[in-house]
């Protein structure tokens, strides 16, 4: 076993070295720079400009500092948000990012098992028909729609919930954690439908049955249980999704989170910002994977993590 | 059994819950035209207190409401605090109200004197004196003294400061010079006489220089605060921003990064007797329509300009309910050919396509904002022929020019090459492409391809001279001709269209020497001659400002410049 994690961590740094790697490069080959602007400056402030920011240094040196940066875990001053430090960004925005996130998963884990579970109880009779309708509707409606529609409902139709803003009340996060949690929800309560109906076809749901447990009890049990595996691989990436935050949720709400940051931040050409959030999310990505596989290990005894062969994923 | 069917029915409960709230959800589309119909009769009601920005001194103290408290939404998070830094509006909108300069601009855009109590100019109109006031302060307690400005402005030309906009300060005399590194900041054209005496000395008669020392590259910084704590003085993220010493109407309480910032009366400002506002909110919400709503359930006082902007879709209708406020803004949105590659190197050619373009039913039908049709380059806060240089929409002209280009090109009209038109990726941008597209079409017979790019692409590519036609835009950052025709006086720049023209250059250069203002005025408006006759770039309407406010807010002039200022701002009961 920790033959296992050791080999895992050594991938998950190999795997950061490939990302910060291609994440610079490619960030350097697409056109325009953070100095690029409608309003371009005479050449001696440019200059002056480029020399500050380190950026008339060949590529090879301005990526060798990139990689001592991540290493040191200091990403320097942001070139955009003068005020503030990547890192500074980061450690504010990911505590919001992650509530929010949070939030959101409880719900759509709650709500999607529930749908789920009654889709598949009542399969091919009207609940799994309407489960199935909300699952698909949560699906295929985006977010940034669904967000506009509960800001109109709830805030301006009804006036119970404030359209947006963060850090006042509770009450703010309410409409962008639903927002967020529509697809997931979506998604859990698919998976969650076939695989209980799968389950519920195995030999040992037909002797549960007629040792004469009851039919909710056998189900919540013995096949909720055994359905819920494939829930929980796809939680890891998506605990690593949502706890970074959504950038269309977290414009429309206005809220001060890293899911804006990772777009703006190559919008704008931010080259720190861009390493810094980049590598953030996929160490959490890396993380959480791992964290899944060894939770597989543990949920369901015929799965033996080692280092031979693919643990999940 | 029992417990059985309860839990069941839990779960449906729970199940019709959701099932509700999404039938809900999608029901809500249909509803939203009676909304606005209501809305429209409620707000109908208030208009003309909603219109009027006069203020009525007589009555304004009863009325005064108990909580002075603003709410508006800056749309994005200001880079930075520090005037030297600063390139952008929404730093700007905050700086500007905390910190003062020499002058500030009224809503005329006309200076007053602000730090400055007196101002003295030369006869030759190259050297200013200018007194500061006397006990104005900075929220130190320090007073506010000329080697403030002094120290702010060197602060900007030293080399090894990285401050985009330092060519805002080349009017003074060497400036480019020693922020090129050539000169010693010792010959600077900037004398600290006494400590209320700042004398500044230009390289030319600059008959914008009060505007320009309204501008944020030009506030003073307090020398204390900067030199003892760097440039992080304007920071705000370990130590609370007790650096930020500042001198104008607010200052900042706090500034919670990428979501809020709250400014408070400041006490110790020399005119805080006439500051009504006690707080301003100022939010950072991206969404347009997102503020839209917050505004219509009343959690934000103002919305759209200069901060922000109201949906384009939106804007008939609250213009139709009489609650929008249109004003010009000194800005202008532009076409600009290649004129180094055909056919755009010929200058009837790019005047036969800059004529056909129909600009009234652009401003009409299309970007819907009350913009005014450009036929010259300078906007009507500054214009020196009034009517333009050309016809809108003039066809025949056109097709005569476009004839007499192709003759003059020695090639038919199917022997064209092949015509691109670029904007940047925006619904608004693509719009009006896509209508002048089928402009040229209709009148010249011309088939032009359109071409999107992201932003920062899209801008490489123009620097690089990769396109043939493309959008552009320009705000002015003081209100004078120059600050228009100076992208055009030579290459490279932000001139992007590779015209260079010795005589424009020429009548640009007399202007910057001439002390006569009428005289300057002949040679600027010379200078717009010869690129309306040239036509490097096809002008296509000036733009306007467009916002709500809620009817408790007055005394809020926006100037053309884009900058409002709170100082004069207060609410009123309901």
């Amino acid at each position: 076993m920790a033959k296992y994690i050791l080999q895992r961590v050594v991938m998950i740094f190999i795997s950061l070295f490939i990302i910060v790697s291609a994440t610079f490069f490619m960030m350097k080959a697409i056109p325009g720079d953070p100095l690029t602007s409608e309003r371009s400056v005479s050449e001696e402030i440019e200059q002056q400009l480029r020399a500050y920011y380190g950026l008339d240094e060949p590529l090879f040196i301005q990526y060798v500092k990139y990689l001592k940066s991540v290493a040191t875990w200091d990403f320097g001053p942001s070139m955009k948000y003068k005020a503030q430090t990547v890192n500074d960004i980061i450690n504010d925005g990911f505590p919001v990012s992650a509530l929010l996130g949070l939030e959101a998963l409880f719900l759509a884990i709650g709500m999607g098992i529930i749908l789920g579970v009654i889709a598949a109880m009542f399969h091919n009779k009207v609940p799994d028909y309407i489960s199935m309708i909300l699952a698909v509707i949560g699906m295929s409606v985006p977010n940034f729609l669904l967000a506009a529609l509960f800001q109109y409902y709830f805030s301006l139709k009804l006036g119970i919930l404030p359209t947006a803003g963060w850090g006042d009340s509770f009450e703010q996060t309410i409409l962008p954690a639903f927002a967020l949690a529509a697809l997931p929800t979506a998604v859990i309560a698919r998976l969650t439908r076939s695989n209980m109906l799968e389950v519920l076809q195995q030999d040992y749901m037909k002797t549960a049955k007629a040792k004469g447990l009851s039919r909710l009890v056998s189900t919540f049990k013995h096949a909720l249980r055994n359905a819920l595996l494939p829930v929980i691989t796809y939680l890891g990436p998506l605990i690593a999704g949502v706890v970074t935050g959504g950038f269309v949720v977290e414009k429309i709400f206005g809220i001060p989170g890293l899911g804006m940051q990772f777009v703006t931040s190559i919008n704008n050409r931010d080259y720190p910002l861009i390493m810094g959030t980049t590598v953030f999310y996929s160490i959490i990505l890396l993380v959480m994977v791992l964290i899944v596989d060894l939770l597989y290990g543990v949920i369901d005894p015929r799965i033996k993590v080692s280092g031979k062969g693919k643990g999940g994923e | 059994m029992k417990k059985g069917i309860r839990k069941t029915s839990l779960l449906l409960l729970v199940f019709v819950l959701a099932f509700g709230t999404f039938l809900a959800a999608c029901g809500g589309d249909e509803e939203e035209n009676e909304t606005t119909n209501e809305q429209t009769e409620t707000e109908n009601g208030t208009e003309e207190t909603n219109n009027d920005e006069t203020t009525d001194e007589g009555n304004m103290d009863s009325d005064l409401a108990e909580d002075q408290t603003l709410r508006l939404n800056l749309g994005e998070e200001p880079p930075t605090l520090d005037p030297a830094l600063a390139t952008d509006n929404s730093s700007g909108s905050v700086i500007s109200n905390v910190l003062e300069g020499l002058t500030v601009l009224d809503k005329d855009g006309e200076p007053q004197n602000a730090m400055a109590s007196d101002i003295q100019i030369s006869d030759d109109k190259k050297t200013y004196t200018f007194t500061i006031r006397e006990g104005a302060t900075w929220t130190n307690g320090d007073p506010v003294t000329a080697n403030d400005f002094a120290y702010a402005w060197k602060r900007v030309l030293d080399p090894s400061f990285p401050s985009d906009y330092a060519s805002q300060l080349y009017p003074i005399l060497n400036a480019q010079a020693v922020k090129a590194g050539e000169m010693s900041i010792d010959e600077l054209g900037i004398t600290v006489i006494d400590e209320s005496t700042l004398e500044v000395k230009l390289e030319n008669p600059t008959a914008y220089f009060l505007e320009l020392t309204a501008f944020y590259t030009f506030l003073p910084v307090n020398e204390k605060a900067v030199s003892e704590n760097g440039d992080v003085w304007a920071n705000w993220t370990d130590d609370e921003g007790q650096f930020y010493v500042t001198n104008g109407p607010f200052k900042v309480a706090s500034w919670d990064h990428q979501n809020k910032i709250i400014l408070e009366k400041n006490d110790t400002y020399w005119d805080a007797d006439s500051v009504k506002l006690q707080t301003v909110e100022m939010l950072m919400i991206a969404d347009e329509n997102t503020e839209l709503t917050m505004f219509e359930t009343g959690q934000l006082d103002w919305a759209g300009a200069p901060y922000s902007a109201i949906p384009t879709d939106v804007l008939p209708f609250k213009r139709d309910e009489g609650v929008l406020n249109t004003i010009p803004q000194v800005g202008i949105y532009w076409y600009k050919f290649n004129t180094s590659q055909p056919p755009f190197d010929n200058a009837k050619m790019r005047k036969a396509f800059a004529y056909t373009i129909n600009r009234q039913m652009i401003v009409d039908n299309v970007s819907q904002g009350l913009q005014t049709p450009a036929l010259g380059v300078l906007p009507e806060t500054m214009e020196l022929k009034a009517g333009g240089y050309f016809k809108d929409n003039d066809i025949e002209t056109a097709k005569t020019l476009f004839n007499e280009a192709l003759a003059e090109m020695n090639i038919t009209a199917d022997e064209l090459p092949p015509i691109t038109l670029s904007y940047n990726t925006s619904e608004g941008h693509k719009k009006i492409a896509e209508a002048i597209q089928d402009q040229w079409k209709q009148a010249l017979g011309v088939d032009v391809s359109l071409q999107n790019t992201e932003w920062k692409v899209y801008l490489e590519d123009i620097n690089n001279g990769n396109f043939q036609v493309a959008r552009l835009g320009w705000i002015g950052d003081f209100n004078d001709p120059v600050t228009f025709l100076d992208l055009y006086k030579e290459l490279g720049g932000n001139n992007d269209t590779r015209w260079y023209n010795e005589e424009y250059t020429t009548a640009l250069a007399n202007a910057a020497e001439e002390p006569d203002e009428a005289k300057r005025n002949e040679f600027l408006m010379q200078a717009e001659q010869i690129l309306m006759d040239e036509m490097p770039i096809a002008p296509i309407y000036f733009s306007t400002q467009n916002w709500l406010q809620q009817p408790t807010v007055k005394g809020a002039s926006l100037s053309a410049l884009g900058s409002l200022k709170l100082k004069n701002v207060y609410k009123v009961n309901e």
